[in-house]
């Protein structure tokens, strides 16, 4: 426990010091929001999002945005950079275990998503009235099952992918794929039904937030999936896991 | 009381044979030298030793311990120097230093450590601004800051300038005279010579000799050659009567005269007899190098 917390408190420090890195991952999805709150017409009710302005509904698939960073892009990248530069193996000839170092980097990530999500909700609030989550134990719950779907399959990118270079060609596409179906690019109402609904179901489930946050209420499915995933992907990394 | 012991050591990558059969004993106190041509095996051999690889067979005890069994106690006993391991871009020296102390029970004192190993205006240096020296540096301080009772240095000098290559060997002799037993992997047959008490050659996963640099010269490639102009014409026959010569040579107006044992004073005697005098007189020895050469067939780097 020791050596995790030094560990933890290291890392801790070197994610703060990459500061562009940090204000892009903690920063992004709020600034877009200031961006589109700015426009007066998104801000209109309008019966495509049954009487909610644009902001309200786009703002889950802004959450995704610092997800899909975090969760497939700069945790599994971190990872797979400290393996193939020898750093966890050095950390075996110690009395340390590279698994402290992997915990201490999900720890961080989980820490900057936190950050992140919550300047989207405080800012998003404050400035132009998305209310606060209606149903926050369903939002908690849509928000630790998806966040923990897609750390999953940053770990499963970090624990495959020999090199550097292979991980980032399997975080890109991971990457791009979940800002798609997470309504990013497009939002979801111009994405054809079929390909909107494949997005319920991709990590991180953007349906069960928009649910939680202003509408009904999260469905059960989506959660259920969202757990599956995170179960499946999280015990393949732990098995194909390589320190070296 | 070996601190080391490796017994009809056995590794093997799927049907690469890394080491076939591999036994040396490591001494307290000493520097005990690794060598060989690239891919002999040397790197898996330390890396059983320091518990990093499961053996296929043969065994291996270190300071009493098995490698695997007590993995927990070792890590706290024997410091690891591992090949091109690298730090965080933008973690500091003295940042460095302090966390990997935090793992042991009775760790030496890091800014005391960055003193000795020269890195004292870089304490807070990013790893990413250092030399290639300075990073080295920084690593061998990583592998002694448990404050080891054995040190395991793979790769020690590689990619260092020569000056620096010379600053870490008198490092590497004043952590030996502090009491640390030192394993060195190495290919710089300079290094070893000047370093190691006794040397391992390791070839294609085997012992090939095991002696002490002088010693592996001496019965390897015991041969020396003179080389000299001489004043006056030299008959053949006088040197090659002498039971130290094995042969005589001319390229010029040169002499070249090889042989063993006392070469360099019986041909200078006779010559001296003889009123010849010996000018741009050069011997030429048997380094470790020509005994490398001739133990494993390969030319040692560099």
């Amino acid at each position: 426990m020791h050596a995790f917390r030094n560990i933890l408190r290291t890392e801790a420090r070197l994610y703060l010091r990459d500061l562009p890195t940090l204000l892009t991952i903690v920063g992004l999805p709020t600034m877009i929001l200031v961006v589109l709150g700015l426009i007066p017409s998104l801000r209109e009710p309008d019966p495509n999002f049954d009487g909610q302005n644009f902001v309200n509904y786009f703002a889950p698939s802004l959450l995704v945005v610092t997800l899909a960073m975090v969760g497939v892009n700069t945790m599994p990248m971190a990872l797979a950079t400290y393996r193939e530069r020898g750093v966890l193996r050095r950390l075996a000839t110690t009395p340390a275990h590279p698994g402290a170092l992997l915990a201490a980097q999900l720890v961080v990530a989980l820490a900057a998503i936190l950050a992140s999500a919550l300047l989207l909700i405080v800012v998003g609030r404050l400035a132009f009235g998305v209310p606060l989550p209606r149903h926050p134990l369903g939002f908690t719950l849509a928000f630790v099952l998806g966040t923990a779907a897609l750390l999953a399959l940053g770990l499963l990118v970090a624990a495959v992918a020999r090199t550097t270079k292979a991980a980032q060609a399997l975080a890109v596409p991971l990457f791009l794929l979940t800002m798609f179906f997470g309504g990013v690019y497009l939002p979801r109402f111009l994405l054809p039904d079929a390909v909107a609904r494949i997005g319920d179901y991709t990590p991180p489930g953007v349906q069960a937030l928009l649910d939680a946050w202003t509408g009904p209420s999260p469905q059960p499915l989506h959660l259920a999936i969202m757990a599956v995933i995170a179960v499946a992907a999280g015990a393949s990394a732990a098995k194909l896991f390589r320190w070296e | 009381m070996p601190v080391i012991e490796v017994t009809h050591l056995k590794k093997r990558y799927g049907d690469l044979v890394a080491v076939d059969d591999v036994s040396f004993a490591v001494e307290a106190g000493e520097i005990f030298g690794v060598l060989g041509p690239n891919g002999a095996g040397k790197t898996t051999t330390v890396e059983c030793v320091a518990g990093l690889r499961v053996p296929d067979g043969g065994g291996v005890s270190v300071l009493g311990l098995d490698p695997r069994r007590d993995a927990a106690q070792l890590r706290q006993r024997v410091g690891v120097q591992l090949q091109e391991s690298q730090l965080p871009d933008r973690l500091r020296v003295a940042e460095a230093l302090e966390l990997y102390a935090s793992f042991y029970r009775n760790p030496a004192d890091p800014a005391a450590l960055i003193d000795k190993l020269g890195l004292g205006d870089k304490r807070n240096t990013a790893y990413k601004k250092l030399s290639g020296g300075q990073k080295q540096r920084l690593s061998i301080a990583l592998a002694l800051v448990g404050n080891p009772e054995i040190a395991i240095l793979d790769e020690l000098t590689t990619g260092l300038d020569p000056q620096a290559r010379r600053d870490t060997w008198g490092l590497i002799e004043q952590v030996r005279d502090s009491g640390v037993t030192i394993v060195l992997v190495t290919h710089f047959m300079e290094e070893a010579e000047r370093l190691c008490d006794r040397v391992a050659v390791i070839d294609r996963g085997r012992v090939v000799a095991l002696d002490s640099p002088a010693g592996l010269v001496s019965t390897v490639a015991p041969e020396q050659r003179i080389r000299f102009r001489p004043s006056a014409p030299v008959d053949d026959r006088l040197l090659t009567d002498l039971p130290e010569v094995s042969a005589v040579q001319r390229t010029g107006g040169q002499v070249v005269v090889t042989g063993t044992g006392d070469l360099l004073h019986a041909v200078t005697s006779v010559l001296a007899r003889h009123q010849i005098v010996a000018a741009d007189l050069r011997l030429e020895q048997s380094t470790l190098d020509d005994a490398f050469v001739e133990l494993t067939g390969h030319r040692p780097a560099n």
